[in-house]
């Protein structure tokens, strides 16, 4: 539990930790050269065209689809992972079953398999001849080639951010607080509900972030699964590459540059309600 | 509420955590249930809560058998040794949840509960703090907040594990005092585990010794320290020295030597002699006493303990000296216990 003081942040003062000079300078170097440059190169590039061109390329009714259906993909795949990363994490960290370190390994799968990989995978299985999509079919459900697909991509591609950033928060969740529930007659699911998703609350906050933020910017995946038909399913990094192609790189900056501030400006709130929620009950994630 | 447990047992894999264990309790009663860890005490509290399920035997709440009554059912306060009060919620929000939780047709309205939040609190003494959340309180404060959310379901028992086992010395002390009067306040029948004794004699109307998952003696702090029924009460509660002894003919014998002391059990068998450091009398010399050369003297707070080996190395006692007694500065102190007991090796 921390306490938290309001003192005054001063520039320099003596601390038992030291090394903030020389690890703060390195700090801010390496993000620099990482970061901060190449996105800087972007903004002066996009700084270059003028507003003007800017705003007209920006409000393309193609540019605009593609962005609505990368953002909204995003979300609703985060929104799927953080309710199924949620239960795989409480399944593994719960519960003791044969073959539950292989589960564990399973789950960072997404993260190492080449995404071009995985969305030709799934794509031969959800594509309508293939091994799930044979059965939706008959029912008119169309998953690859269209958003559902984008969807599903962007589900397999998260899923690890959730369960990875659930994991070591729900391990510490004291089982001593769901029996004090459970001795002041709050049932199983009252337990649940009002003790331990709030205080898993900030941890699924932070694994829909990072969820969505790649679910964004992912490319591989998706235009394997999307079929890339305009103004349906397609997605923007398709397009940003699309206009590189065309040797049209104003267009390419421009969508560039406003997919940057749209997702600059969705993790900045998130990160603004995980501040509050910090300041609030005094403990990180 | 009366609780009476009949014959528990409880197995984890193979050993044996209670081992037949009964015990009854009045209701209105202070109960400490006292022991080394891994003597079962938390076990039999989480039993009589209905966190575990005993393998044998059974839990009555009055005439109720409450066995295989759920946690919900049974209508207990709990107060964990960590506190476990819910972080993401004010203390106002901590002690009304019990009261929150219940079935719609019994559930108060939301400014009841928020009264009765306000009113406990300044039964434990924290009045003004309903807004703050358990982040910003200090572990004792925590662990008030955690009893006054105990007390909020108005439960029939109330059952505290190792309440004050997280907190120092002196905060220790001061909940002490408190959770008695709190409790003769309240008059909830209640038992708590802790393996402070000091904690247990103050506080308990009566105490329960627990050793590898059986009760050892139930009994008041006197009956408990003046007349402990077992080698391990004696030297668990309390300071004990003990010396192996053999009883011939009802006369105790160390070594070759008589000691002067003698006892009822007729019986010719090996024994154990148990009695307390500072309930000696100093003699200056004996035929028929006990006698042992000096090994080391330490001024312990108002008395002075000295260390004595008793016909030889082997056997070393300790033995409690007014601070300024002229015995002090002897190399060899006779003595003879003012109150002992010998324990009978059961052959």
């Amino acid at each position: 539990m921390t306490t938290v003081l309001s003192t005054r942040w001063r520039w320099r003062s003596s601390n038992v930790i030291p090394g903030f000079g020389i690890t703060f300078g390195f700090t801010l170097f390496y993000l620099s050269l990482v970061v901060l440059i190449p996105l800087a190169c972007l903004g002066w590039r996009a700084a270059s065209l003028g507003g003007a061109d800017l705003a007209s390329l920006g409000s393309d009714p193609r540019v605009l689809s593609a962005l609505a259906t990368s953002f909204w993909t995003a979300f609703a795949a985060a929104a799927v992972n953080v309710v199924f990363g949620l239960i795989v994490a409480w399944v593994m960290v719960r519960y003791r079953f044969p073959g539950r370190r292989l589960l564990d390994a399973a789950v960072d799968l997404p993260f190492a398999l080449p995404t071009a990989v995985a969305g030709i995978a799934l794509t031969a299985i959800y594509a309508p001849n293939g091994w799930i999509g044979q059965f939706l079919q008959p029912y008119g459900l169309r998953i690859a080639y269209t958003p559902l697909g984008i969807v599903i991509a962007l589900v397999f591609i998260g899923l690890p951010f959730v369960v990875r950033t659930v994991q070591p928060v729900m391990e510490e969740l004291n089982r001593d607080v769901e029996e004090a529930a459970a001795t002041l007659g709050a049932s199983r699911l009252q337990t649940l509900f009002r003790v331990v998703l709030p205080s898993l609350a900030p941890a699924l906050l932070t694994g829909f972030a990072l969820s969505l933020g790649r679910g964004v910017g992912e490319y591989g995946s998706v235009i394997f699964i999307a079929g890339n038909i305009p103004y349906v399913s397609e997605i923007a990094p398709l397009l940003i590459v699309m206009r590189l192609e065309e040797y049209n790189y104003a267009a390419a900056t421009a969508i560039g540059s406003i997919m940057l501030s749209l997702s600059f400006l969705v993790l900045l709130l998130i990160n603004l309600i995980q501040a509050w929620s910090r300041r609030r009950f005094g403990h990180v994630l | 509420m009366n609780l009476h447990i009949r014959g528990i047992r409880k197995d984890f894999d193979r050993f044996a955590a209670l081992d037949g264990v009964s015990l009854d309790i009045a209701s209105g009663e202070l109960i400490a249930l006292l022991g080394p860890s891994g003597s079962g005490k938390t076990t039999l509290l989480r039993l009589i809560a209905g966190l575990d399920f005993p393998t044998d035997g059974s839990v009555f709440f009055g005439e109720e058998d409450a066995s295989r009554k759920s946690v919900q059912e049974r209508n207990i306060g709990f107060v964990f040794q960590h506190y476990a009060l819910f972080r993401h919620m004010t203390v106002a929000e901590n002690i009304g949840f019990g009261l929150k939780v219940r079935p719609s047709r019994e559930r108060l309205s939301r400014t009841e509960i928020r009264a009765r939040a306000k009113k406990l609190l300044e039964l434990v003494q924290l009045p003004g703090l309903e807004n703050r959340y358990p982040a910003q309180l200090s572990g004792g404060q925590r662990q008030r907040v955690a009893l006054a959310r105990a007390l909020a379901v108005e439960p029939r028992i109330l059952l505290l594990d190792e309440p004050f086992g997280a907190l120092d010395a002196q905060v220790r002390r001061d909940l002490r005092r408190w959770l008695r009067d709190i409790h003769d306040t309240t008059g909830h029948t209640s038992v708590f585990v802790t393996h402070d004794q000091e904690e247990a004699l103050e506080l308990a109307d009566r105490l329960v010794v627990m050793n590898k998952g059986r009760i050892e003696q139930i009994g008041t702090a006197d009956e408990i320290y003046d007349e402990p029924v077992s080698p391990f009460v004696y030297s668990f509660i309390g300071e004990s020295s003990q010396l192996p002894v053999r009883i011939v003919n009802g006369e105790i014998w160390l070594e070759d030597r008589t000691i002067g002391l003698r006892t009822h059990d007729q019986s010719n068998s090996e024994g154990a002699f148990y009695f307390r450091p500072h309930d000696v009398d100093i003699l200056d010399g004996c035929g028929g006493c006990l006698a042992g050369t000096v090994l080391s003297s330490r001024r312990v707070a108002g008395t002075r303990r000295v260390e004595l080996a008793i016909g030889g190395p082997q056997h070393r006692v300790e033995i409690d000296l007014p601070a300024d007694h002229p015995a002090a500065t002897r190399s060899r102190i006779a003595f003879r216990p003012k109150h002992w007991k010998v324990f009978a090796e059961r052959s």
